[in-house]
C-alpha cells in the first residue's frame, strides 16, 4: 500500500533529521515534539479560523452579513479579535476559589488537545496508534466535564453554579448511549485501535452504511459533547449568561473558546473517522479526503447549531436514557446478530 | 560539509553513548514512575489534609488520574484507560455531585474538624495501614510489567469469556443488584409501596 | 519512542500550553480593579442572597444508573473485540448481558429514576 502524504513529509524530514543528527532516538524524540507541534498547530488554526466560519454561516443562515468590517469580507476579524482578547483586563471577581477558579481553564484544554492524539489524519499519520485507541479516547474525552464543574463551583456565581450543575447533567445522559453506539463498530472491526477501524471501512464499507443508527446516535450526543444547540445546557447564553464561564474575561475566557472549537474539530474528525472511512477514498490522497469530509462534517453541525433551538434539560435527558440508550442496546444486538449471520451461517 | 555532519554525528553519538552508559534511560523512567506515583500520594494525602471538601474531591481525582497513569506505565493501558473513564470520569462526577447534594452553609471550611482524638486515630490507621502494606509488600513477588497477553485487550476478553466466564456474568449481576440498591435507598421505600 | 511516551509529552504541553497562551495578556492587560468589576455577575444588579445552591436531588438517580453503564462498557468493549471470532458462544452472551443491562434500565425506569419530579 502506498503511504500517504503526510507520512512521506515526515519520513523525509525524519530523513533531514537523521543525516544531520545521525540517532535514531534523538529524531523519533524530534519527530514527536514536530507532530505534537503540528497538532497544537491544527487546534489555534482552527480555533482562529471557526470564529470567523461559525460568524458567517450563522449570517448566512439568518440572512444576515456577519462580520464585514475589518478587512476584506472582513476575514481580519478573528485577528481583532484575538488583539482585543488579549488586551482585556483579566477580571478576578470577589470570593472567587482562586487556585480552582484559574485552573479550571488550563485543565480543560488537555483533554480537548490529548484527543488529537488518537486522530488518522492520513495513511499512518497517526500520532498514537495504540492498542486501546478508542477506548482511552472515550476516556480521555470523558474527563472535560469535571473542568466544568471546577470552573462553574469556584466562580462564585449562580449562574456559574447552575451551569456546573448542567454540565454533570448532560454528562452523564449523553456519554452512556455515545459509548453504546461505537460498540457496534467495535465489534465489526474486531479491534480498538484508530487505524483498523479506518482500514475496516477500506475493506468493507463505510460504516454508515452498517450503522445507520449508531450513526444518528452518534450524532446526537456529539451536541451534547461540544455543549452547542440544542443541547447548549452548560453555557446557554440566553438563559443563564454564560454558565460555568460567566466570571471568566480575556484570555482565560479565550481558552474556554479554544477548548470549545477543538471539540467542534474533533467530533467532526471523530465522525469522519467512525462512519465515513475516515481518509480513505478514490483518486485524492487520503489527506484531501479526510479534511474534506471533516469540513462537510463540520458544516453539517454548524448547520444544525444555527437550525435547532434548544430543548428542555429534562428534556435531553430523558432523551439520552429513554430514547438513545435502548436504541443503542438495540443496535448492539442487531449488530451482534448481524455479525453471526454473516460469519458463520 | 561530510566532515561538518561527521562532527555532529559523533557528537551526538557520543552524549548518547554518555548517557546510556551512565543509566539515564533507566534513571529517566524511574524519574518518571515516581512522578506519576508522588502525583498519586501527594493528591491523596491532599483529600486528607484539605479544608475544602470541593478541594479534597478535586484531589481524588488527581489522585485516580495517578493511578491510571501507572498502569499505563507498566503496560497496562487497557486497565489505565478503565481507570480514567470510571474513576476519573464517572466516580469522581458522582462524588462531587454527592458533595453538592449536601447543604451547607460554608464550603471553604466543611472538611470534618481535625482534633487531638482525630489525629490520634489517623495516627494509628496509618501505623496499621503501613505495616500491613509493609508484610504484603515483602511477600508478594510484585511485577514490575504487565504478564504479555499478547495483545492486552484481546488476552483479557480471552479469559473473560472461557475461564472467568462466570465471574464475568455475576459482576454483570452484582452490578444490576447493586443498582437496584442504590435506587431503592435513594427514593425511598416507602415512597414505593404508595 | 514508544506512543505512550509521546501521550506523556504531549500531556505536558497541553498542561503548558495554556500558560503560554495567558502571559501575553498577562504584560498587556490594563488592570484597574474596581468593586463593580469584582462583584459577581447577576444581569447588573447586586448579588442577592447566597451563592451556593444546592444540586437537585434528581441528578443523583442518573448518575448512579450512569455509573452502572459506564462499569458495563468496561465489560462490553473487550468482549466486542473478540466477538467476530467466538461465533455462537459470545452471541448467547451478548443476549444474556445486553438482556441484564436491559433490566435494569427497565427497572429504572419504573421506579422513576430517569424522570424528574
Amino acid at each position: 500500500m502506498e503511504t500517504g502524504i503526510v507520512m512521506t513529509v515526515a519520513n523525509l524530514i525524519r530523513g533531514i533529521l537523521m543525516l544531520i543528527l545521525g540517532n535514531e532516538f534523538i529524531v523519533s524524540v524530534i519527530m514527536k515534539l514536530i507532530g505534537i507541534g503540528a497538532m497544537i498547530g491544527v487546534i489555534s488554526f482552527a480555533a482562529i479560523l471557526f470564529t470567523y466560519t461559525e460568524r458567517k454561516v450563522c449570517a448566512f443562515i439568518q440572512v444576515r452579513l456577519g462580520p464585514n468590517r475589518v478587512g476584506p469580507r472582513g476575514l481580519l476579524q478573528p485577528i481583532a479579535d484575538m488583539l482585543k482578547l488579549m488586551s482585556k483586563e483579566d477580571i478576578i471577581p470577589y470570593g472567587v476559589d482562586r487556585v480552582v477558579w484559574a485552573l479550571a481553564p488550563m485543565v480543560l484544554f488537555v483533554p480537548s488537545a490529548l484527543a488529537y492524539a488518537f486522530f488518522p489524519f492520513d495513511d499512518g499519520a497517526i500520532f498514537a496508534d495504540v492498542n486501546v485507541g478508542i477506548f482511552l479516547l472515550i476516556a480521555i474525552s470523558s474527563q472535560s466535564v469535571l473542568t466544568f464543574l471546577m470552573a462553574g463551583v469556584a466562580s462564585n456565581s449562580k449562574y456559574g453554579m447552575i451551569g456546573a450543575m448542567r454540565a454533570v447533567a448532560t454528562s452523564l445522559s449523553y456519554e452512556a448511549p455515545m459509548v453504546f453506539s461505537l460498540l457496534g463498530i467495535v465489534m465489526i472491526t474486531g479491534s480498538l485501535r484508530m487505524s483498523d477501524i479506518v482500514a475496516a471501512q477500506q475493506n468493507t464499507v463505510w460504516f454508515i452504511v452498517l450503522q445507520p443508527i449508531a450513526f444518528l446516535i452518534y450524532l446526537t450526543t456529539c451536541f451534547a459533547e461540544t455543549n452547542r444547540t440544542p443541547f447548549d445546557f452548560v453555557e446557554c447564553e440566553s438563559e443563564i449568561v454564560a454558565g460555568a464561564f460567566t466570571e471568566y474575561s480575556g484570555m482565560r475566557w479565550a481558552l474556554f473558546f479554544l477548548a470549545e472549537y477543538a471539540n467542534l474539530l474533533s467530533i467532526s474528525v471523530l465522525t469522519t473517522t467512525f462512519f465515513l472511512g475516515g481518509w480513505s477514498g478514490p483518486i485524492l490522497p487520503g489527506f484531501v479526503w479526510f479534511w474534506l469530509k471533516t469540513i462537510f462534517m463540520l458544516m453539517i453541525f454548524l448547520w444544525i447549531r444555527w437550525t435547532f433551538p434548544r430543548v428542555r434539560i429534562d428534556q435531553m435527558m430523558s432523551f439520552g436514557w429513554k430514547v438513545l440508550l435502548p436504541l443503542a442496546l438495540v443496535n448492539v444486538l442487531f449488530t451482534g446478530v448481524g455479525i453471526y449471520i454473516n460469519r458463520f451461517m | 560539509m561530510t566532515d561538518v555532519l561527521s562532527f555532529i554525528h559523533f557528537i551526538v553519538n557520543g552524549v548518547m553513548d554518555f548517557l546510556v552508559s551512565i543509566g539515564a534511560p533507566d534513571l529517566i523512567m524511574a524519574g518518571i514512575f515516581y512522578l506519576m506515583a508522588a502525583v498519586t500520594v501527594l493528591s491523596a494525602l491532599g483529600v486528607v489534609l484539605m479544608r475544602n471538601v470541593v478541594h479534597s474531591a478535586l484531589m481524588l481525582t488527581a489522585s485516580f488520574i495517578g493511578v491510571g497513569c501507572l498502569y499505563i506505565y507498566m503496560n497496562a493501558s487497557f486497565m489505565g484507560a478503565v481507570q480514567f473513564l470510571v474513576y476519573g470520569g464517572a466516580v469522581a462526577v458522582l462524588i462531587v455531585m454527592a458533595i453538592m447534594l449536601t447543604r451547607r452553609p460554608d464550603m471553604a471550611h466543611s472538611n470534618p474538624s481535625r482534633g487531638a482524638l482525630h489525629q490520634l486515630g489517623a495516627a494509628i490507621v496509618a501505623a496499621v495501614f503501613c505495616l500491613v502494606m509493609l508484610i504484603v509488600s515483602m511477600a508478594s513477588p510484585f511485577r514490575t510489567e504487565a504478564s504479555h497477553l499478547g495483545d492486552e485487550v484481546k488476552g483479557i476478553a480471552d479469559l473473560m469469556l472461557t475461564e472467568y466466564v462466570l465471574p464475568f456474568e455475576v459482576a454483570a449481576v452484582l452490578l444490576l443488584i447493586a443498582m437496584i440498591g442504590a435506587i431503592i435507598l435513594a427514593k425511598g421505600v416507602s415512597e414505593n409501596d404508595a | 519512542m514508544s506512543d505512550f511516551g509521546g501521550l506523556g509529552i504531549f500531556f505536558v504541553i497541553a498542561l503548558v500550553f495554556p500558560v503560554m497562551a495567558l502571559i501575553p495578556a498577562f504584560i498587556l492587560q490594563p488592570r484597574q480593579p474596581t468593586r463593580e468589576k469584582g462583584i459577581p455577575y447577576e444581569c447588573g444588579v447586586d448579588t442577592e442572597g447566597k451563592t451556593y445552591v444546592q444540586f437537585r436531588a434528581g441528578y443523583f438517580m442518573y448518575a448512579l444508573v450512569f455509573i452502572v453503564f459506564d462499569i458495563e462498557t468496561v465489560f462490553l468493549y473487550p468482549w466486542a473485540v473478540r466477538f467476530g471470532e467466538l461465533g455462537l458462544f459470545a452471541l448467547i452472551e451478548m443476549f444474556i448481558f445486553v438482556g441484564i443491562l436491559a433490566v435494569g434500565l427497565w427497572y429504572a425506569w419504573q421506579k422513576g429514576a430517569l424522570s424528574w419530579k
